[in-house]
Protein backbone atom coordinates (compact mmCIF):
# COMPACT_ATOMS: atom_id res chain seq x y z
CA UNK A 1 0.00 0.00 0.00
CA UNK A 2 2.93 2.42 0.95
CA UNK A 3 4.52 1.96 -2.34
CA UNK A 4 1.26 2.59 -4.30
CA UNK A 5 0.46 5.83 -2.41
CA UNK A 6 3.94 7.18 -3.95
CA UNK A 7 3.31 7.07 -7.27
CA UNK A 8 -0.28 8.90 -6.46
CA UNK A 9 0.54 11.72 -8.41
CA UNK A 10 2.43 9.85 -11.61
CA UNK A 11 -0.77 7.78 -11.19
CA UNK A 12 -3.63 10.53 -11.17
CA UNK A 13 -1.72 11.94 -14.12
CA UNK A 14 -1.74 8.84 -16.13
CA UNK A 15 -5.26 8.28 -15.65
CA UNK A 16 -6.34 12.31 -16.60
CA UNK A 17 -4.05 11.81 -19.67
CA UNK A 18 -5.75 8.12 -20.76
CA UNK A 19 -8.78 9.98 -20.26
CA UNK A 20 -7.73 13.03 -22.56
CA UNK A 21 -7.30 10.43 -25.12
CA UNK A 22 -10.72 8.89 -24.38
CA UNK A 23 -12.74 12.07 -24.72
CA UNK A 24 -10.22 14.08 -27.64
CA UNK A 25 -9.43 16.40 -25.11
CA UNK A 26 -6.09 18.19 -27.15
CA UNK A 27 -4.63 19.93 -24.57
CA UNK A 28 -4.55 16.86 -22.15
CA UNK A 29 -3.19 14.86 -25.50
CA UNK A 30 -0.33 17.29 -26.21
CA UNK A 31 0.78 17.10 -22.74
CA UNK A 32 0.65 13.39 -23.13
CA UNK A 33 2.83 13.55 -25.80
CA UNK A 34 5.39 16.14 -23.99
CA UNK A 35 5.40 13.78 -21.06
CA UNK A 36 6.41 10.80 -23.39
CA UNK A 37 9.08 12.75 -24.95
CA UNK A 38 10.94 13.39 -21.23
CA UNK A 39 9.87 10.16 -20.30
CA UNK A 40 11.88 8.37 -23.17
CA UNK A 41 14.68 10.59 -22.73
CA UNK A 42 15.04 9.59 -18.61
CA UNK A 43 14.17 5.93 -19.35
CA UNK A 44 16.84 5.24 -21.40
CA UNK A 45 19.50 7.07 -19.78
CA UNK A 46 19.48 7.13 -16.25
CA UNK A 47 19.05 3.34 -15.88
CA UNK A 48 22.32 3.01 -17.23
CA UNK A 49 23.86 6.00 -15.44
CA UNK A 50 22.43 4.64 -12.05
CA UNK A 51 24.15 1.68 -12.57
CA UNK A 52 27.89 2.92 -13.26
CA UNK A 53 26.80 4.84 -9.97
CA UNK A 54 26.34 1.72 -8.77
CA UNK A 55 29.76 0.20 -10.14
CA UNK A 56 31.56 3.30 -9.01
CA UNK A 57 30.33 2.86 -5.33
CA UNK A 58 31.84 -0.62 -5.06
CA UNK A 59 34.49 -0.17 -7.43
CA UNK A 60 36.14 3.28 -6.41
CA UNK A 61 37.91 3.20 -2.62
CA UNK A 62 37.12 6.22 -0.95
CA UNK A 63 40.60 7.05 -0.17
CA UNK A 64 41.54 7.59 -3.36
CA UNK A 65 38.42 10.70 -3.38
CA UNK A 66 39.26 12.11 -0.26
CA UNK A 67 42.46 12.32 -1.61
CA UNK A 68 41.53 14.01 -4.84
CA UNK A 69 38.50 15.61 -4.31
CA UNK A 70 38.36 15.88 -0.80
CA UNK A 71 38.72 19.46 1.02
CA UNK A 72 42.67 19.66 0.89
CA UNK A 73 42.78 18.84 -2.65
CA UNK A 74 43.07 22.63 -3.86
CA UNK A 75 43.19 23.30 -7.79
CA UNK A 76 43.94 20.04 -8.51
CA UNK A 77 40.69 18.90 -7.08
CA UNK A 78 38.84 21.21 -8.65
CA UNK A 79 40.20 20.57 -12.30
CA UNK A 80 39.50 17.15 -11.95
CA UNK A 81 36.02 17.63 -10.95
CA UNK A 82 35.40 19.84 -13.74
CA UNK A 83 37.11 17.30 -16.19
CA UNK A 84 34.30 14.42 -14.94
CA UNK A 85 31.87 16.73 -15.11
CA UNK A 86 32.31 18.00 -18.59
CA UNK A 87 32.81 14.56 -20.35
CA UNK A 88 29.41 13.55 -19.01
CA UNK A 89 25.88 14.20 -20.82
CA UNK A 90 22.32 14.51 -20.21
CA UNK A 91 19.87 16.86 -18.28
CA UNK A 92 21.04 17.90 -14.39
CA UNK A 93 18.91 16.40 -13.06
CA UNK A 94 21.30 13.11 -13.73
CA UNK A 95 23.94 14.68 -12.15
CA UNK A 96 22.34 14.52 -8.29
CA UNK A 97 23.10 10.98 -8.14
CA UNK A 98 26.70 11.33 -9.09
CA UNK A 99 26.93 13.93 -6.48
CA UNK A 100 25.83 12.00 -4.01
CA UNK A 101 27.82 9.39 -4.76
CA UNK A 102 31.02 11.09 -4.72
CA UNK A 103 29.78 13.06 -1.56
CA UNK A 104 29.25 9.90 0.29
CA UNK A 105 32.82 9.05 -0.95
CA UNK A 106 34.44 12.02 0.91
CA UNK A 107 33.82 14.77 -2.03
CA UNK A 108 34.54 18.35 -0.48
CA UNK A 109 31.46 20.63 -0.08
CA UNK A 110 33.27 22.87 -2.96
CA UNK A 111 33.48 20.35 -5.35
CA UNK A 112 30.78 18.87 -5.44
CA UNK A 113 28.78 22.38 -6.17
CA UNK A 114 31.64 23.08 -9.10
CA UNK A 115 30.86 19.54 -10.20
CA UNK A 116 26.88 20.31 -10.44
CA UNK A 117 27.56 23.63 -12.01
CA UNK A 118 30.09 22.45 -14.65
CA UNK A 119 27.75 19.71 -15.02
CA UNK A 120 25.20 22.07 -16.10
CA UNK A 121 27.03 24.27 -18.37
CA UNK A 122 29.86 23.25 -19.91
CA UNK A 123 29.56 19.78 -21.67
CA UNK A 124 32.09 18.73 -24.38
CA UNK A 125 29.62 16.42 -25.92
CA UNK A 126 27.30 19.56 -26.16
CA UNK A 127 30.18 22.60 -27.51
CA UNK A 128 29.99 21.41 -31.16
CA UNK A 129 26.61 22.02 -31.28
CA UNK A 130 26.62 25.39 -29.39
CA UNK A 131 28.97 26.12 -32.16
CA UNK A 132 26.89 25.80 -35.25
CA UNK A 133 24.13 27.40 -34.01
CA UNK A 134 25.25 30.70 -31.80
CA UNK A 135 28.83 30.82 -33.48
CA UNK A 136 32.20 30.40 -32.23
CA UNK A 137 32.50 33.60 -30.38
CA UNK A 138 29.30 33.53 -28.28
CA UNK A 139 30.29 29.70 -27.44
CA UNK A 140 34.02 30.72 -26.53
CA UNK A 141 32.77 33.91 -24.12
CA UNK A 142 30.22 31.60 -22.64
CA UNK A 143 32.38 28.96 -21.48
CA UNK A 144 35.09 31.21 -20.31
CA UNK A 145 32.82 33.73 -18.37
CA UNK A 146 30.84 30.85 -16.97
CA UNK A 147 34.05 28.55 -15.73
CA UNK A 148 34.82 30.87 -13.15
CA UNK A 149 31.92 32.07 -12.01
CA UNK A 150 30.82 28.53 -10.94
CA UNK A 151 33.99 28.07 -9.27
CA UNK A 152 32.92 30.94 -7.46
CA UNK A 153 29.76 29.72 -6.64
CA UNK A 154 31.11 27.01 -5.11
CA UNK A 155 33.22 28.60 -2.56
CA UNK A 156 30.28 30.41 -1.89
CA UNK A 157 28.48 27.55 -0.81
CA UNK A 158 31.47 25.78 1.20
CA UNK A 159 31.89 28.89 2.95
CA UNK A 160 27.97 29.04 3.86
CA UNK A 161 27.76 25.43 4.50
CA UNK A 162 30.51 24.69 6.28
CA UNK A 163 29.39 24.59 9.93
CA UNK A 164 25.39 24.05 9.09
CA UNK A 165 25.95 20.20 8.79
CA UNK A 166 25.21 19.47 5.47
CA UNK A 167 25.13 16.38 3.68
CA UNK A 168 24.00 15.01 0.23
CA UNK A 169 21.01 12.08 1.41
CA UNK A 170 20.33 9.28 -0.77
CA UNK A 171 16.87 9.86 -1.79
CA UNK B 1 23.51 8.52 -25.32
CA UNK B 2 25.41 5.69 -27.43
CA UNK B 3 28.91 6.81 -25.99
CA UNK B 4 26.74 6.15 -22.52
CA UNK B 5 25.60 2.93 -23.32
CA UNK B 6 28.88 1.69 -24.68
CA UNK B 7 30.77 3.12 -21.34
CA UNK B 8 28.09 1.10 -19.59
CA UNK B 9 28.56 -2.03 -21.36
CA UNK B 10 32.39 -1.61 -21.38
CA UNK B 11 32.54 -0.90 -17.68
CA UNK B 12 29.92 -3.73 -16.95
CA UNK B 13 32.26 -6.65 -18.49
CA UNK B 14 35.32 -5.66 -17.24
CA UNK B 15 34.08 -5.22 -13.94
CA UNK B 16 31.93 -8.93 -14.15
CA UNK B 17 35.13 -10.31 -15.46
CA UNK B 18 37.23 -9.05 -12.52
CA UNK B 19 34.81 -9.59 -9.57
CA UNK B 20 30.47 -10.85 -10.43
CA UNK B 21 29.89 -10.45 -6.91
CA UNK B 22 30.94 -7.33 -6.63
CA UNK B 23 29.50 -6.05 -9.93
CA UNK B 24 26.02 -7.39 -8.92
CA UNK B 25 25.96 -5.60 -6.12
CA UNK B 26 26.80 -2.70 -7.91
CA UNK B 27 24.04 -3.00 -9.84
CA UNK B 28 21.46 -3.50 -7.29
CA UNK B 29 22.37 -0.40 -5.59
CA UNK B 30 22.24 1.96 -8.43
CA UNK B 31 19.32 0.07 -9.77
CA UNK B 32 17.66 1.05 -5.84
CA UNK B 33 18.95 4.32 -5.69
CA UNK B 34 16.92 4.84 -9.11
CA UNK B 35 13.45 3.03 -7.96
CA UNK B 36 13.73 4.96 -5.14
CA UNK B 37 13.59 8.06 -6.99
CA UNK B 38 11.24 6.85 -9.86
CA UNK B 39 7.87 8.68 -8.06
CA UNK B 40 9.52 12.36 -7.72
CA UNK B 41 11.47 11.82 -11.33
CA UNK B 42 7.65 10.64 -12.62
CA UNK B 43 6.06 14.20 -10.49
CA UNK B 44 8.63 16.56 -11.93
CA UNK B 45 8.35 15.28 -15.94
CA UNK B 46 4.88 15.08 -15.39
CA UNK B 47 5.17 19.43 -14.42
CA UNK B 48 7.26 19.99 -17.47
CA UNK B 49 5.02 18.42 -19.73
CA UNK B 50 2.23 20.72 -18.74
CA UNK B 51 4.93 24.14 -18.27
CA UNK B 52 5.65 22.81 -22.22
CA UNK B 53 2.61 22.56 -22.87
CA UNK B 54 1.52 26.01 -21.48
CA UNK B 55 4.53 27.83 -23.02
CA UNK B 56 5.00 26.48 -26.21
CA UNK B 57 8.53 27.57 -28.46
CA UNK B 58 6.45 30.05 -30.45
CA UNK B 59 5.48 32.00 -27.39
CA UNK B 60 8.53 31.88 -25.79
CA UNK B 61 10.22 33.65 -29.17
CA UNK B 62 7.36 36.06 -29.21
CA UNK B 63 8.35 37.14 -25.39
CA UNK B 64 11.48 37.33 -25.58
CA UNK B 65 11.75 39.12 -29.13
CA UNK B 66 9.39 41.59 -27.93
CA UNK B 67 11.05 42.66 -24.71
CA UNK B 68 14.51 44.29 -25.04
CA UNK B 69 17.01 45.93 -22.27
CA UNK B 70 16.39 44.54 -18.53
CA UNK B 71 12.98 43.53 -19.64
CA UNK B 72 13.94 40.66 -21.57
CA UNK B 73 16.71 40.01 -19.60
CA UNK B 74 13.95 38.81 -16.41
CA UNK B 75 11.71 37.37 -19.02
CA UNK B 76 14.61 34.78 -20.27
CA UNK B 77 15.80 34.14 -16.69
CA UNK B 78 12.10 33.69 -15.75
CA UNK B 79 11.54 31.63 -18.77
CA UNK B 80 15.17 29.53 -18.38
CA UNK B 81 14.54 28.47 -14.80
CA UNK B 82 11.59 27.37 -15.28
CA UNK B 83 11.53 25.55 -18.52
CA UNK B 84 13.15 22.41 -18.54
CA UNK B 85 14.73 22.35 -22.54
CA UNK B 86 17.73 19.65 -23.59
CA UNK B 87 20.36 21.35 -25.43
CA UNK B 88 19.96 19.71 -28.45
CA UNK B 89 16.52 21.35 -28.54
CA UNK B 90 17.64 24.40 -26.67
CA UNK B 91 20.71 25.44 -29.45
CA UNK B 92 18.23 25.60 -32.30
CA UNK B 93 15.50 27.70 -30.21
CA UNK B 94 18.30 30.02 -29.43
CA UNK B 95 19.37 30.39 -33.06
CA UNK B 96 16.06 31.50 -34.26
CA UNK B 97 15.66 33.78 -31.14
CA UNK B 98 18.87 35.55 -32.60
CA UNK B 99 17.64 35.62 -36.19
CA UNK B 100 14.50 37.30 -34.77
CA UNK B 101 16.90 40.38 -33.52
CA UNK B 102 17.08 39.20 -29.67
CA UNK B 103 20.58 39.92 -28.14
CA UNK B 104 23.32 37.88 -27.44
CA UNK B 105 23.89 38.50 -23.65
CA UNK B 106 19.55 37.91 -23.47
CA UNK B 107 20.62 34.50 -25.01
CA UNK B 108 23.50 33.76 -22.76
CA UNK B 109 21.05 34.76 -19.58
CA UNK B 110 18.51 32.14 -21.53
CA UNK B 111 20.83 29.43 -21.94
CA UNK B 112 22.59 29.72 -18.48
CA UNK B 113 19.65 29.54 -16.46
CA UNK B 114 18.23 27.02 -18.71
CA UNK B 115 20.92 24.59 -17.71
CA UNK B 116 21.84 26.22 -14.26
CA UNK B 117 18.54 26.42 -12.79
CA UNK B 118 15.14 24.27 -12.63
CA UNK B 119 12.38 25.19 -10.58
CA UNK B 120 10.43 22.39 -11.76
CA UNK B 121 13.65 20.29 -10.81
CA UNK B 122 13.66 21.15 -7.48
CA UNK B 123 11.56 18.35 -6.15
CA UNK B 124 14.66 15.69 -7.61
CA UNK B 125 17.46 17.95 -6.43
CA UNK B 126 15.87 18.45 -2.49
CA UNK B 127 15.82 14.58 -2.26
CA UNK B 128 19.33 14.74 -2.38
CA UNK B 129 20.28 18.15 -1.00
CA UNK B 130 17.33 19.03 0.81
CA UNK B 131 14.83 22.13 -0.03
CA UNK B 132 17.01 24.69 1.58
CA UNK B 133 20.24 24.11 -0.21
CA UNK B 134 18.25 23.31 -3.12
CA UNK B 135 16.48 26.94 -3.32
CA UNK B 136 19.82 28.47 -2.57
CA UNK B 137 21.84 26.70 -5.26
CA UNK B 138 18.92 27.65 -7.72
CA UNK B 139 18.82 31.44 -6.31
CA UNK B 140 22.44 31.84 -6.89
CA UNK B 141 22.96 30.05 -9.87
CA UNK B 142 20.05 32.56 -11.12
CA UNK B 143 22.26 35.79 -10.06
CA UNK B 144 25.11 34.34 -11.75
CA UNK B 145 23.41 34.32 -15.25
CA UNK B 146 21.84 37.03 -14.88
CA UNK B 147 25.76 38.33 -14.08
CA UNK B 148 27.19 36.69 -17.15
CA UNK B 149 24.18 38.02 -18.97
CA UNK B 150 25.78 41.68 -18.07
CA UNK B 151 30.07 40.87 -19.20
CA UNK B 152 28.46 39.06 -22.03
CA UNK B 153 26.47 42.33 -23.14
CA UNK B 154 29.56 44.34 -22.67
CA UNK B 155 31.35 42.48 -24.21
CA UNK B 156 29.46 40.75 -27.63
Amino acid sequence: MKKIQKYIFPIIFLILIGLSYLFDFTAGKQIGINFWMFFKEMILFLPLMFILIGLFDVWVPREKIEKHIGSGSGWKGTGLVILLATLQAGPLYGAFPFAYILWKKGCSIRNIFIYLGAFATIKIPMITFEIGFLGLKFSLLRTLITLPVFILIGYFMEWYLKDKDFEVKQP
Amino acid sequence: MLVLSILTIVCLIVSFLLDSGKTLIGIKKGLKMFIKLLPVLLLMLALVSIALFLIPNETLVKYMGEASGIKGWLTAALIGSVALIPGFIAYPLSGILIDNGVAYSVIAVFITTLMMTGFLTLPVEAKFFGWKVSVLRNLVSLFAALFLGLIMGFLL
